[in-house]
């Protein structure tokens, strides 16, 4: 994936400058203690993750590699909804998280002024708070009898969650519903924050001569604003979208057994039916389609500076 | 309506911002909650009980300081071992260099629940038990590449000229690193540090696959109450915690900008 | 800093290659101490590569560098007694004015490092801004505190990147004056890099001009104003009219007769380089005057006319088409206009003579290359 490599390294391989290329020993001292650390507890569990999924027999007897690779059709044909599942809700997380990102990120770079350092901390420090005890305040915030809920009942907007099917017996807490706001929520900052700094970069007189050259708003923000915005949009959707899709607290805490995401699958069968090679099969896959999907993103959207 | 009009965007931007904040301020009003049940999702009636007893539910103190030492150890050897490679990255031509960015940006693109299981087939094939140790290897594991991206942003727009008029003027490379480099990097050292810090902190997944009975963290605590009752501690210490973050990027943000002005 | 060489600032046979690009190419040149000496060349002439080398920022690919009989060719960059005000001055951003200052006097753990930073600061009349951080400077107080930096280390040499490049033009005249003060109070040998041959003729006693790598002439001023060895020093250094002449005769009294375009014109034999016979007559835009006065004269019309307070500039169409500048006092003299036959006439020996076998308009237009 030379693309994904790029999409990390486009910025630090044009700026790298050219000193002391004599003491050629240095870089490499500087990395090895990292990489090691990475080669042996990323990539080596790679290896035994593959190697696990394709050995055959159960925990209290002992494994042995037999190289079956029929686990992954099976796998594959029994979870194929929840994987799928998982791609969907990602992606709306994704989508409406750029949605509502977008604009707050916007104003702040460029339109705050003297409240964009306030703005910047309350964006920033919910993030460093728990994500499971936000996640448990979701279900307070939705609960029947409350606000939210009663907001939704009296303009009707219930019965559109209803028929879209996002939520059932009209409650908003364990539906789909809920799930897909929780992730939204909880990556929100994950979105915001590269936005806000690829916006940031935006000199304001590329706007203004936009405008006097005669582009409307939406012209103006089509043509101009956007696609300089564009290497943060992609690690903004990048960032939500991958932990997004393997993320199963949202399912679990906000959802029903219809709204099941695959890293709960694997979840369970590693730690409660101890069926390691199907969950390790399992693991696999996810990997390969967030790799894949990433690359292609990434290769399509043909930036080069991402993180 | 043009008023309105005008400021759509502010609307918008002060709306999305509610939505961040509010399920905190929910956390901050029900730490002061006096629940009915084991769950404590209903407003009931005031009580500072929790606050004045956060160690009141079993078992909380305990992963909450197991959760705070893997955190600064995991911070720590990530923010050593990340910044040595972002200055390999940002300040050094070599080969090999998109092999390493492969390498560091592959964590960040795979999924938590990935990680966490490949890290258990590693420990189960090693036959090495589960526990503390584990969790803090993997976390410094997941750690390390967001280090290495917050130093690197900050080491690749240091001017290089800056180390060049450090050895003109007579510093040889340790000092020059040592006065010049290093000072002009601590920012970005710093961030990498804490957000560091905040993932360890705040990590389920990848904790829970490695983790033994005996090594609950506090998001494991968080998680286990969630399926038998949420006590009204947790909220405290949510609240607790956000008002930490808060003033530690609050001194943050007063540091920076008073070196924007002034440095 | 084992040792303290001092003298002549020698570069010998010194080259540097980029890859498959020679930035610089075997570079003789000798700088004689307290000396202020200007490189000064078009961007990617190799000049800012030479100063580099000088400051051992960057590794000659061969060639040695003398201070005095010392060579400190291959001598890392903190120990040569050498020091550079860098382009954009790198003041270090985390430190105050004094720190920035006494940094240098500090690695070498003189003691007295903080009077002599003040004392430095002083010189160049900022000493109130001591405790004050650099982006709280104006550019030209940052450029006199990189000066202060460098020379209250008292090197041998200090070598100056282009100082007053990102200065306004009045600011640039200001600290130019100043810059010559500086350097004949404390007497270091100063060698500027500089695109501006305005600059470079202002301040340096001797220029040397380069070109794509090479050195083309080395002098002081006026002798490269009034005598440019070839059409690029010619052409860079102030105007040039240079007219295509072929030499026919030696006449008397030290002067020799050529042809130009069918017009006979005299010039001194003694400027004629051997052996060339076709030749590029220079006269500079003030030596040509708009009046038969000149005993050399050709008739022409005038295409332009710019008045710029002190004097005006006329482009003067010759016979054959080529069109020559004149520059003419505004001492009360009738101005010429757009579309007036002229004559156009200038003294015999003013001129300057260069073998037409080189590119007529070399120096003439930047080569667009970044400075190496």
């Amino acid at each position: 994936m030379p693309s994904v490599g790029a999409a990390l390294g486009g910025g630090g391989a044009t700026a790298a400058p050219a000193q002391r290329p004599r003491r050629n020993w240095v870089p490499y001292a500087l990395l090895l203690p990292g990489l090691l650390w990475l080669a042996l507890f990323y990539a080596t569990p790679m290896v035994t993750l593959g190697s696990q999924s394709l050995q055959e027999g159960n925990v209290y007897d002992g494994f042995v590699f037999t190289g079956n690779l029929s686990v992954y059709p099976q796998a594959l044909s029994e979870y194929w909804p929840q994987l799928l599942r998982s791609l969907g809700y990602a992606a709306t997380a994704t989508f409406f998280g750029l949605l509502l990102a977008y604009p707050l990120a916007y104003f702040m770079a460029q339109k705050a002024g003297r409240w964009k350092n306030i703005m910047l901390i309350l964006v920033i420090a919910p993030f460093f708070t728990s994500f499971l005890i936000r996640t448990l305040a979701w279900r307070i915030i939705l609960s029947d009898g409350g606000v939210v809920s009663d907001f939704f009942e009296r303009t009707g907007l219930i019965n559109l969650l209803e028929w879209l099917t996002l939520t059932t017996g009209g409650t908003l807490l364990n539906s789909k519903f809920a799930v897909m706001a929780g992730l939204t929520y909880n990556f929100l900052p994950f979105m915001i924050l590269p936005l806000y700094a690829a916006l940031e970069r935006l000199d304001p007189r590329y706007m203004e001569a936009a405008r006097d050259l005669y582009a409307s708003g939406w012209q103006t923000f089509r043509h101009v604003i956007w696609p300089l915005s564009l290497p943060g949009v992609v690690a903004g959707t990048l960032l939500t979208f991958i932990p997004a899709t393997g993320d199963y607290i949202n399912s679990r805490l906000l959802g029903n057994t219809q709204t099941v995401m695959i890293g709960q699958v694997i979840d369970s069968l590693f730690l409660r039916v101890l069926d390691y090679p199907q969950a390790a099969a399992l693991s696999f896959i996810l990997l390969i389609m967030i790799v894949t999907l990433v690359a292609l993103y990434v290769r399509r959207a043909g930036t080069e500076e991402l993180v | 309506m043009t008023w309105i009009k005008r400021h759509l965007l502010a609307f918008a931007a002060l709306a999305v911002l509610a939505y961040l904040l509010i399920p905190n301020l929910v956390v901050a009003i029900f730490s002061f909650n006096d629940p009915r049940g084991r769950y404590n999702y209903e407003w009931n009636e005031f009580s500072a009980a929790a606050w004045l007893n956060p160690c009141g539910s079993p078992g909380l103190c305990e992963a909450l300081g197991l959760s705070l030492r893997i955190g600064f150890i995991a911070a720590f050897v990530a923010t050593v071992l990340g910044t040595l490679v972002a200055f390999a990255l940002g300040r050094h031509r070599f080969r090999g260099r998109s092999g390493t960015n492969l390498l560091i940006f592959m964590p960040m693109a795979t999924p938590e629940v990935v990680m966490g299981s490949s890290l258990l087939t590693l420990f189960v094939m090693a036959g090495i038990p589960s526990g503390a140790v584990n969790i803090t290897i993997a976390h410094i594991m997941f750690c390390l590449s967001f280090v290495v991206v917050a130093v690197k942003a900050r080491v690749s727009s240091l001017d290089p000229r800056l180390e060049e008029a450090a050895a003109d003027l007579g510093a040889n490379p340790f000092q020059t690193f040592l006065r010049v480099t290093l000072p002009l990097a601590a920012p970005g050292i710093a961030a990498g540090a804490l957000l560091a810090f905040s993932l360890s902190f705040d990590d389920y997944i990848i904790t829970n696959f490695n983790a033994s009975p005996s090594s609950i963290t506090f998001p494991m605590y968080v998680w286990g109450a969630a399926q038998r009752g949420t006590p009204v501690e947790i909220f405290v210490v949510g609240t607790v915690m956000f008002l930490i973050a808060l003033t530690v990027v609050v001194i943050g943000q007063m540091l920076s900008s008073r070196r924007d002005r002034k440095a | 800093m084992t040792e303290h060489p001092s003298g002549d600032l020698c570069l010998e046979q010194l080259s540097k290659k980029f890859e498959s690009f020679t930035a610089v190419n075997s570079l003789d040149l000798t700088i004689p101490e307290g000396s202020f000496f200007a490189l000064l060349g078009p961007s990617g002439c190799g000049k800012t590569t030479t100063l580099r080398m000088i400051a051992g920022l960057e590794d000659p690919t061969s060639g040695t560098i003398r201070i005095g009989d010392v060579d400190i060719t291959h001598v890392k960059a903190h120990r040569r007694n050498v020091n550079t005000v860098f382009q954009s001055y790198a003041l270090f951003p985390h430190m105050k004015i004094l720190d920035n200052v006494a940094f240098g006097l500090k690695r070498r753990g003189d003691k007295d490092a903080m009077r002599k930073a003040q004392e430095a600061l002083d010189l160049v009349e900022l000493g109130h801004t001591a405790k004050k951080k650099p982006n709280q400077l104006s550019g030209g107080m940052q450029q006199r505190v990189a000066l202060a930096r460098a020379i209250v280390n008292r090197p041998n040499v200090l070598l100056l990147d282009e100082p007053l490049g990102a200065l306004d033009l009045k600011l640039r005249r200001q600290m130019q004056i100043e810059l010559k003060r500086i350097q004949s109070e404390v007497g270091i040998t100063f060698v500027h890099v500089t695109h501006d041959q305005e600059e470079a003729m202002t301040m340096a006693d001797t220029v040397a001009v380069m070109n794509a790598g090479n050195l083309e002439q080395v002098g002081p001023p006026a002798d490269l104003y009034d005598h440019p060895a070839s059409t690029f020093v010619a052409n860079f250094l102030g105007q040039s009219n240079l007219l295509t002449s072929r030499v026919t005769g030696l006449g008397g009294d030290g002067l020799a007769t050529a042809d130009c375009h069918g017009h006979e014109i005299q010039v001194a034999a003694e400027h004629i380089p051997t052996g060339v016979r076709d030749v590029f007559v220079g006269v500079r835009p003030e030596k040509l005057r708009l009046d038969r006065s000149g005993r050399n004269h050709l008739d022409g019309t005038v295409t332009d006319a710019s008045f710029a307070g002190v004097a005006t500039q006329y482009l003067v169409r010759l016979p054959w088409g080529h069109e020559v500048t004149v520059v003419q006092p505004n001492d009360g003299s009738p101005r010429a206009r757009v579309g007036e036959s002229v004559d156009v006439s200038w003294e015999p020996g003013s001129e300057f003579v260069l073998d037409a076998s080189q590119d007529q308009d070399a120096g003439m237009f930047d080569t667009g290359l970044r400075d190496a």
